[in-house]
């Protein structure tokens, strides 16, 4: 059987953050628990450190603010790789491929899956490297399309819904004052104009009421 | 094959086309009508969950599914075809109410002249002035036979905006440049976001002539003549790629399925994919589809309907051999000259994620032949805006002003905070003339789901787009000055026809209308000239795009259509013209 795989996450620095069980029924964490074991859906925990390392460089937590690492971004890139995206649900598929000019897009056989499981092999060991030397590494890899995949991943779990696993307590869109969804913006719309107006952030889940579900959980 | 029971007329596509055709047909006739659709039954109240941009947005839940079916694309003939592996340059949606439900809902009419585009050029700048390998031509119908038409369908969709000009007298802060109207817009204009302010005080402040974009996200509550009530926009930034939750953003499954659902003599068929239409005779006898339960069956009917987008409806006329004897079946493939064509980046945030798709201000003192064309190096043009649709951070993060290089680590994330809400688009809408070298055909290598040969796109751009491009984005660009902008990106210029950028999903041509069989699939009421049962509508009609967004046209060219079935067709079947 295969082995599990979970990636510990700290309490403290995720805290409210809705992450899932092993059999995927969600489970808020607050900040006074222990620390959290993740279960993992398609990365082995090492890949897994790996890339956390590699995307909380590519949009680090430093002065202008929390990042990858607080919002949980590997845990987005995880179960996107695990679900239907991973496999290339969403693209055509059929052969034959051949390579193409760039303006009729990717014309790989590579999977994202196939992209990450390959890709991450030259980033080995970069958890255990420090951040100087991580961006060197990343340097060397930066026009690969394992870097471009994993760069656009970052962006998509700095800021996705909280049901997709990044963006853990909304901080991403507290960084960018980005209020998620909403139901109605019509007194304000025309109203505060120059300001910033920033209304506290809301799920999906809490203006809706109940649990979405959401493509990652799909066939 | 299972044959199922005759009907009289069947739709294939149950998206705005399809759906209005419907509802003219089975309200005002007897007929039976049955619509089959492709993807799912979808209603209102599905799309709150929709407010996701990974799923909806990125993901494209509301597009046909492109691991089934795509298209191969090539810039000449001299290219090899590749498949368009995922979604690019434009979204075609599947599912009742087809792309109908997730667009933005710019509505525009048409100028007068590009109805006549080949007649009109001629005689303003001459034969010679026509690009070289150009497929030009007048549509065999003129704008002031489409008004009442356009007028219908914006009562039906209860479009907001302000008229510019109401039965020949201009009236400021509309579109002075449009053709003459009827009627003043069913609703006031909608609200204006900040971004939208800010170019229209800029494009005064040069002489321009801003006014609000005509809007489908209709301003306020609407009760349309069909009696079917819509509520006001609330502007929560989710219309384009998404369904509205609140059904003011008019949507075939809001303004056209409640009155259908009362009709005994209509029935809906969700996830039928029509293989074929068949035609023996001059006359259409049905289409063969795979239905819900996956079983292949044939569908006899009296009249058949092709309301399948303009490539669907392309494709399935030459998988169906249907006959085209002079060879027009597949031409005149243009998309839209779609850039951003200044990047704004402002002093002050803009607090973007308020808006809707068609919340915004646009410019036509460059459109069509409103300027005289004499001394610039193309003809035509179309129209300078800005949409404050809803700024979506997955999108959007990232967008960098000129000044900054970094593309990750500190440096980046630092610059791109702080553009994050500063950043506008003044975009350009142009129009794409036709050229023969511009065509669609059957691919002879990849095939669809079913062992069906994809449909292939040979598509370029060509100098008079590329020199229009050029020209509208220096006026872009002095419009952002005047907006005060700390940094500007212009567009860097069009170069070669790239599949992998969202432009708009304003594809047209195929089975194109016109005055004679010689140069046109079609007549001027979407009847093929081949079989006069058969009807081929949407925007695959258009000989060639006029800058604006099509769904209006495509509406009004349906009502027409379905005037003369009514009443004339139907009592005495032949052709119409």
């Amino acid at each position: 059987m295969k082995r599990r795989h979970f990636l510990t996450l700290s309490a403290a620095s995720v805290g409210g953050a809705l992450v899932y069980t092993l059999d995927r029924r969600p489970y808020v964490v607050s900040a006074q628990d222990k620390p959290v074991r993740v279960p993992l859906r398609f990365f082995t925990e090492t890949e897994a450190l790996d890339v956390a390392a590699a995307v909380a460089r590519i949009f680090p937590s430093d002065e202008s603010g929390p990042g990858a690492n607080e919002a949980g971004v590997v845990v987005y890139v995880d179960r996107q790789l695990a679900g239907p995206y991973g496999r290339d649900r969403y693209r055509y598929t059929q052969g034959p491929f051949e390579s193409g000019i760039p303006e009729q897009g990717y014309q790989g056989k590579a999977t994202p899956r196939e992209i990450y499981r390959e890709g991450v092999k030259k980033i080995a060991g970069l958890s255990k490297l420090a951040p100087v030397e991580q961006d060197a590494a990343l340097k060397q890899i930066e026009t690969t399309s394992f870097f471009t995949l994993m760069r656009t991943h970052t962006i998509e779990g700095m800021f996705c819904d909280p049901m997709h696993g990044g963006n853990i307590g909304m901080i991403g869109w507290q960084l960018i004052g980005f209020p998620g969804p909403r139901m109605t913006y019509f007194e304000d719309v025309d109203s505060h104009y120059g300001n910033p107006f920033r209304p506290k952030p809301q799920s999906l889940r809490q203006v809706v009421g109940r649990p979405v579900k959401p493509s990652e959980d799909e066939a | 094959m299972k044959r199922l029971p005759e009907v009289d007329a069947v739709i294939v596509g149950g998206g705005w086309t399809g759906l209005l055709m419907a509802h003219q047909l089975a309200s005002r006739t007897s007929m039976s009508v049955v619509v089959l659709e492709r993807g799912a039954p979808r209603k209102t109240r599905d799309y709150l969950d929709t407010m996701d941009e990974l799923d909806y947005a990125i993901r494209l839940r509301m597009m046909q599914d492109i691991s089934k079916e795509t298209v191969t694309f090539r810039h000449s003939e001299r290219g090899r075809a590749l498949p368009v592996r995922q979604y690019g340059s434009f979204l075609p949606g599947a599912g009742v109410g087809g792309a109908g439900e997730h667009w933005s809902g710019i509505s525009y009419r048409y100028v007068p002249d590009s109805f006549d585009l080949l007649t009109k050029t001629k005689e303003k700048y001459g034969a010679k002035r026509l690009p070289e390998d150009h497929a030009i031509q007048d549509w065999g119908v003129s704008y002031a036979e489409l008004e009442p038409h356009y007028t219908r369908t914006e009562r039906l969709m209860g479009i907001s905006g302000k008229a510019g000009n109401l039965n020949g007298k201009l009236i400021e802060g509309g579109n002075i440049f449009e053709g003459p109207r009827s009627e003043e817009y069913p609703t006031p204009p909608m609200k204006m976001p900040y971004l939208a302010a800010l170019f229209r005080d800029a494009s005064k402040s040069l002489g321009y002539h801003p006014y609000p974009l005509p809007a489908a996200t209709t301003s306020q509550p609407y009760t349309n003549p069909d009696g079917v009530s819509r509520a006001g926009c609330s502007y929560c930034g989710y219309c384009e790629r998404y369904g509205c939750m609140i059904g003011a953003k008019s949507q075939p499954t809001n303004t056209l399925i409640p009155l259908l659902a009362k009709r005994k003599n209509f029935t809906l068929r969700p996830g039928c994919w029509v293989r074929r239409v068949t035609v023996e005779g001059g006359q259409a006898r049905g289409v063969t589809c795979i239905d819900a339960s996956g079983e292949e069956v044939f569908q006899p009917a009296g009249i058949v309907f092709l309301a399948s987008w303009t490539l669907n409806n392309t494709r399935l006329l030459m998988l169906s051999k249907v006959p085209d004897p002079h060879q027009n079946l597949g031409r005149n493939l243009t998309h839209q000259i779609s850039i951003p064509a200044a990047t704004v980046f402002t002093e002050k945030p803009l607090n973007r994620f308020m808006g809707a798709g068609s919340a915004g201000i646009a410019m036509n003192d460059f459109d069509a032949d409103v300027f005289d064309h004499s001394n610039v190096p193309f003809l035509r043009g179309g129209h300078i805006y800005t949409v404050c649709y809803g700024f979506r951070p997955m999108a959007n993060f990232g967008v960098m002003p000129p000044s900054r290089k970094a593309q990750w680590g500190s440096a980046w994330k630092k610059a791109a905070l702080d553009a994050y809400d500063r950043t506008g688009r003044i975009s350009f809408y142009g129009e794409h003339l036709a050229y023969k070298g511009n065509f669609m055909d059957l691919d002879p290598v990849y095939k669809d789901a079913q062992g069906d040969p994809l449909l292939r796109l040979t598509l370029d751009w060509r100098d008079n787009e590329r020199n229009m491009a050029k020209f509208m984005a220096e006026k872009a660009t002095g419009i952002a000055r005047a907006m005060g902008a700390r940094e500007i990106t212009p567009f860097p210029g069009l170069k070669s026809y790239d599949a992998t950028r969202y432009q708009s999903t304003h594809i047209q041509g195929g089975a194109i209308m016109g005055a004679s069989p010689a140069t046109s699939v079609v007549n001027s009421y979407l009847q093929h000239w081949s079989a006069n049962n058969l009807f081929v509508i949407g925007s695959s009609a258009f000989p060639q795009n006029p800058s604006g967004n099509p769904t209006l046209t495509a509406m009004a060219l349906t009502y027409r259509a379905a005037d003369a079935i009514v009443e004339r067709y139907v009592k005495k079947p032949g052709s119409l013209v």
